[in-house]
């Protein structure tokens, strides 16, 4: 049951022969009060629950491994349906408590700078899955931010991705504010532009390169979805005061952090509403990429920062650990568990 | 993108069992490597798919396999000639401008490289492709009669003349080095394109001569 949405658990307790009112009871016991037993529900009926016992389980669980960095990050490990593993990253900073969700067992999208792409693609989760990460999060209460930059392409599972969402950002759910949500996207157009008409969390588009004949040898959607495209749906949109478009920038040594690249910036990002994290690339076994120094990244963000850019220097987080920027990888659990 | 145009089916066979070639008539132009969105109904899913006929054919080819569980592909093989299909406008970059490249596929990522050769590209490439069984090794003849010994089928679940025993993977490990100054484009599922590219790499191919396409 966990991770149904309102009009799903209201279905269920029809469906049961329970109160039209049992649908708001279920949720609130689950992503209010977070029980994680039915028999706990003590405001339904001792037959209710009786019933709901026979039929549903709640389907939520707690992680399976928690490894902690000297910076304070902690990488979560969940055991999901069919004995496949996700990942998902607490990242503790000042007031602010950001939780980095997966929304795929692996990823299809085969970046060539992301230790989860080379894992491949096991599966998708479900909106339970997802909002389980937070749920069970012993640090859940200090939340202040959530992230869907974990595992996986979020708009490659759409419809779980927007269920989880709403029950995270409705009353009868989490009740978060979606303007402490931020979903990230290598730019499938069809899904983002559902999410920008449905939801109002915010956005963050990977962006790597402002050049097309580039991003598509880091980034294979580039040959489906290019980024003029993308950029021209970000536009059609155009978000407002209450959602603003994030660019996630992985900076990579002597690649894409020329004048050339701030000035091409510019020009594409002319009349967003954004902000670009500069991110430095932590490298991954095999890759043919290198991270870049200190002060060719604040060389780069002065130069954008020249040219009016907004930008913020992102610190890498839980990098001793695999927990930082494109580090997710359960391919290790996954190999073990084919063992 | 949306799949808002009508075709009429000339004919949807089974290939080989699960994988269907869906044939319609053609009414647009388009590059040999684009993709085009597929659907049955208008509210139901759809689906993107690298067209797999030559860009001169009087009808547009469409190789998928059905996922029993899928939203689209149950009732995708159940059309029949005479059927409307939905499709979009064709979009896409996956496009081979280079007089020599390598071609590297397995399974159905045989589709943008089958559309190439079926569209006279074939000339100075050499195709590596990958399948379990021969009869998964599809458009197997022609790819054979238009590149000739440039088309290097394997063949991971079968032995047979003409084939090397093993994946794309287990191929190109056995090389003892690779042609560094082409560019090499990829096509197959995220496993598939990650091993190959991490492989080409080890072997010394700069990574902006890799392209890829992948399936989602």
């Amino acid at each position: 049951m966990f991770g149904s949405t309102l009009k799903e658990l209201t279905g269920i307790a029809a469906e049961l022969g329970m109160p039209s009112y049992a649908g708001r009871q279920l949720a609130e016991w689950m992503y209010k009060r977070h029980v994680a037993d039915i028999g706990r529900m003590s405001n339904l009926s001792k037959a209710d629950r009786k019933k709901l016992e026979e039929h549903y389980a709640l389907g939520n669980s707690d992680p399976v491994k928690v490894q902690t960095s000297v910076d304070g990050t902690k990488k979560y490990l969940y055991q999901s349906v069919g004995g496949r593993f996700v990942e998902a990253a607490y990242i503790p900073e000042g007031k602010r408590h950001t939780l980095c969700v997966s929304s795929q067992v692996g990823c299809k999208m085969g970046c060539l700078f992301c230790m989860t792409g080379k894992q491949g693609f096991q599966g998708q989760l479900t909106a339970g899955e997802i909002v389980n990460q937070v749920r069970s999060l012993p640090e859940r209460d200090l939340l202040t931010n959530i992230v869907y930059m974990g595992m996986g392409e979020p708009f490659d599972n759409l419809e779980e991705v927007m269920k989880s969402l709403e029950i995270l950002t409705e009353d009868y759910g989490f009740g978060m504010s979606p303007k402490r949500i931020t979903v990230s996207t290598i730019g499938i157009i069809p899904a983002m532009r559902v999410f920008l008409e449905k939801s109002s969390c915010h956005l963050a588009v990977s962006l790597h390169s402002p050049f097309e004949e580039e991003r598509r040898k880091l980034m294979p959607i580039e040959h489906v979805y290019s980024l003029s495209e993308v950029l021209s749906t970000i536009r059609e949109f155009s978000p407002g005061k209450q959602r603003r478009t994030s660019f996630e920038y992985i900076v990579f040594k002597d690649l894409n952090h020329s004048q050339r690249h701030v000035n091409e910036l510019a020009r594409i990002l002319n009349g967003i509403r954004y902000r670009i994290n500069l991110l430095r690339f932590h490298p991954i076994p095999g890759t043919p990429l290198a991270s870049p120094d200190d002060e060719s990244i604040e060389q780069f963000q002065a130069a954008l920062e020249r040219k009016g850019l907004i930008t913020t220097i992102r610190r890498s987080r839980g990098q001793d650990i695999y927990a930082a920027c494109g580090l997710l990888s359960t391919k290790g659990q996954q190999d073990k568990k084919l063992q | 993108m949306q799949a808002s145009f009508t075709a009429h089916v000339v004919s949807n066979r089974e290939i080989a069992p699960g994988a269907y070639l869906l044939r319609f008539k053609r009414s647009f132009d388009f590059i040999a490597g684009q993709v085009i969105r597929i659907g049955v109904d208008t509210s139901g899913e759809t689906r993107l798919y690298s067209i797999a006929s030559g860009n001169s054919d009087e009808n547009v080819d469409i190789l998928y396999t059905v996922n029993p569980e899928g939203g689209l592909t149950p009732a995708l093989s159940g059309l029949r000639p005479g059927d409307h299909v939905l499709h979009s406008e064709v979009f896409g970059r996956f496009i081979c401008r280079e007089e020599c490249a390598v071609w590297i596929a397995a399974g159905t990522g045989i589709a943008p490289f089958a559309s190439m050769a079926f569209s006279g590209q074939h000339s100075g490439k050499i195709l590596l492709f990958g399948g379990r069984s021969r009869q998964r090794l599809y458009f197997h003849g022609q790819l054979n009669d238009l590149l000739g010994s440039n088309y290097i089928p394997c063949c991971s679940r079968e032995s047979f003349s003409g084939a090397f025993h093993g994946r794309v993977t287990d191929y190109l490990k056995s090389l003892k080095q690779i042609d560094l100054a082409v560019p090499h484009y990829l096509c197959g599922s995220a496993g598939m394109v990650v091993d190959v590219r991490d492989i080409l790499i080890e072997k010394g191919l700069a990574f902006e001569k890799v392209f890829a396409e992948i399936f989602f």
